[in-house]
């Protein structure tokens, strides 16, 4: 009984390290972002807010800043659009090769990102849409669509399709039958695949790197060319800014799913986890 | 289960033993290879996107790898005729290999901790995997720069307490793409291997104890080969996903740990070689394709992907 008990101490041990070793280092970057030094040293000797100033002073970090959230936003419209539209067919139609069309929407997902923005990039040399938003926008509406597939497929399998037959019964047309009743009721899987679709846009940095040059540069790929060589400890005031946003944006969300799925709770149990992964090279 | 069966539905099945075709339903039921009917018409602004935005340009990397710069085997040869390239394919697979065994390591307690614990403990753990998902790659192996570097906050900590009085070596080598990738990894062994663990019946090992098994027994020839198929998912999906890095072993390893994605990279900075990025490109993609082959043989990627339930 006792040695079980150690056991039992020792597992706990190593699992706490564990869920530290996974959390606990990001969150380095808030405390460094007020260093005063060029070198980032541990722990900082001084403070200020020079980095941030830095930050907000450049017109290179604020007009990649820009990019991304203006390409982020053209990314969701078109994956939600083509995401909703793909997942309404997928789960009601009927088509064939239906193997390989999954297939197909999942690939962007799976292939890595690295294979991705070298084929993009000679593709789009060709068609000159390197260093354009156009071209940022396809190529990251490949990689997002896929979330929004998964999410809203999930909801409109589990939704009752008796629910738009009851409001045709009562005289709604099909078109108003799905705007009243369908839309409503997977518009909070669309509102999540759309939040993965911005994240994925917004946080994308290989394909970004294979595209960016001086006439268009993403965050991220600025980013990257700020830590890639030398360090600009510019990023990390950037890391900490985007670090609250997203971590902001997430909680709310996970917050709301948390309660959806606690009062979902007592009729299935056994659906509280999210279990949502995301790409990660 | 993580492992997926298909069973067909039961009205399919009685559908196809019977004369009538199926009665009108709610869901009328799917049959393979169906012709494209109103609904389904729906999937072909997607599938044309793809094909031209995704597709196509993959068949055009394929198409350069045996045209550029002149038509024939020529990259290929290069590649697997040259020590030096070898040498980056040995060490994408070594280093993949080693973060599998580290996230295995790491994740097969994590997620057995996670079926023990009560909901709240639960949560805190699930809470943990999520949040690197919830976190920019780039800021993540940015941090673990500013963790392992000679004056970072390990070293800084170690020479503080007086353990050390030399910084330890932990970036720009092997140490530190191990760290980095293993903690960009570790979830995507934790989730199909809790998803598998709870799904076990406990009392299956209280059984084994029951009839005179040491609990190490119990556990060794009850529990862990009940968790297999989980604990396959999670290593061959680390694995696979492991191969195409290129942020994280850039940033954190030295010039000894260069990956495949790196090199594919590096092709086009300075001389510009196309069709030798491409044959690599290639070869990575035939490797991960085939290795997703049979992870889809473990698990519902689907599910893994983007779960929301």
């Amino acid at each position: 009984m006792t040695s079980r008990r150690i056991v039992r101490g020792l597992l706990g041990a190593l699992v706490g390290l564990t869920a530290l070793y996974l959390v606990a280092p990001v969150f380095i970057v808030v405390p460094m972002s007020f260093s005063d030094s060029q070198f980032l040293k541990f722990p900082p000797t001084s403070w200020s807010t020079r980095w941030f100033e830095s930050y907000f002073g450049d017109d290179e970090w604020i007009a990649s800043t820009l990019a991304s959230i203006q390409i982020g936003v053209l990314v969701t419209i078109a994956s939600v659009v083509l995401g909703t539209l793909a997942a309404l067919g997928m789960v009601r139609g009927n088509y064939p090769l239906r193997g390989a069309v999954a297939g197909l929407v999942l690939a962007p997902v799976l292939v890595p990102y690295v294979i991705i923005g070298l084929a993009v990039y000679a593709m789009f040399l060709q068609f000159g849409l390197t260093e354009t938003t156009l071209g940022f926008v396809l190529i990251h509406t490949a990689l997002a669509v896929p979330y929004v597939v998964i999410n809203v497929s999930a909801a409109l399998f589990s939704f009752d399709r008796r629910l738009e037959l009851a409001a045709m019964n009562l005289g709604a047309g099909p078109v108003s039958a799905f705007l009243r009743i369908t839309l409503p009721i997977i518009a909070p899987s669309m509102i999540t695949g759309a939040l993965f679709a911005f994240i994925t846009s917004f946080d994308e940095v290989v394909t970004a790197v294979f595209l960016s040059g001086p006439d268009l540069t993403t965050l991220p790929a600025k980013m990257w060319s700020g830590v890639r060589v030398q360090i600009d400890p510019t990023v990390a005031a950037v890391s900490s800014m985007l670090l609250l946003v997203t971590l902001a944006l997430f909680s709310g969300a996970g917050i709301t799913r948390f309660v959806r799925s606690r009062s979902g709770a007592r009729r299935n149990p056994g659906t509280a986890e999210p279990d949502t992964v995301r790409q990660t090279q | 289960m993580a492992c997926q069966v298909t069973v067909p539905s039961t009205r399919e099945r009685v559908s196809a033993h019977d004369a009538d075709p199926a009665p009108a339903a709610p869901r009328p039921p799917r049959r393979a290879g169906g012709l494209l009917d109103r609904w389904g018409s729906l999937v072909l602004p997607l599938v044309a996107f793809l094909l031209v935005v995704f597709v196509l340009p993959l068949a055009f990397v394929l198409a350069q790898s045996f045209t550029e710069p002149e038509p024939g085997l020529q990259n290929y040869t290069d590649f697997f005729g040259s020590p030096v390239y070898l040498d980056v394919l040995a060490n994408t697979f070594r280093i993949a290999g080693m973060v599998t065994v580290v996230t295995l390591l790491l994740g097969f307690p994590y997620a057995y901790l996670m079926t023990l614990a009560g909901p709240f403990w639960r949560g805190v753990l699930m809470v943990a995997v999520l949040v690197p998902f919830w976190t920019s790659l780039l800021i993540r192996t940015f941090a673990w720069v500013l963790m392992l570097s000679d004056t970072g906050v390990i070293n800084t900590v170690l020479r503080e307490i007086g353990l050390i009085s030399e910084p330890l070596p932990l970036l720009r080598n092997l140490t530190g793409v191990l760290i980095g990738m293993s903690q960009v990894m570790l979830p995507f062994a934790v989730l199909p291997m809790y998803a598998t663990m709870r799904s076990v019946d406990r009392r299956l090992v209280q059984a084994a104890e029951g009839l005179g098994a040491t609990p190490l027994q119990a556990f060794w020839r009850v529990y862990a080969p009940l968790t297999a198929p989980g604990v396959a998912a999670a290593t061959l999906l680390v694995f696979v996903s492991s191969l195409g890095f290129y942020v994280t072993p850039a940033l954190l390893g030295g010039p000894g740990d260069v990956m495949i994605g790196e090199l594919i990279a590096k092709q086009l900075s300075g001389v510009l070689r196309w069709g030798f990025a491409s044959a690599l490109a290639i070869a990575l993609l035939v490797v991960t394709g085939l290795l997703l082959a049979l992870v889809a043989r473990f698990v519902d990627l689907r599910r893994m992907l983007g779960g929301a339930r």
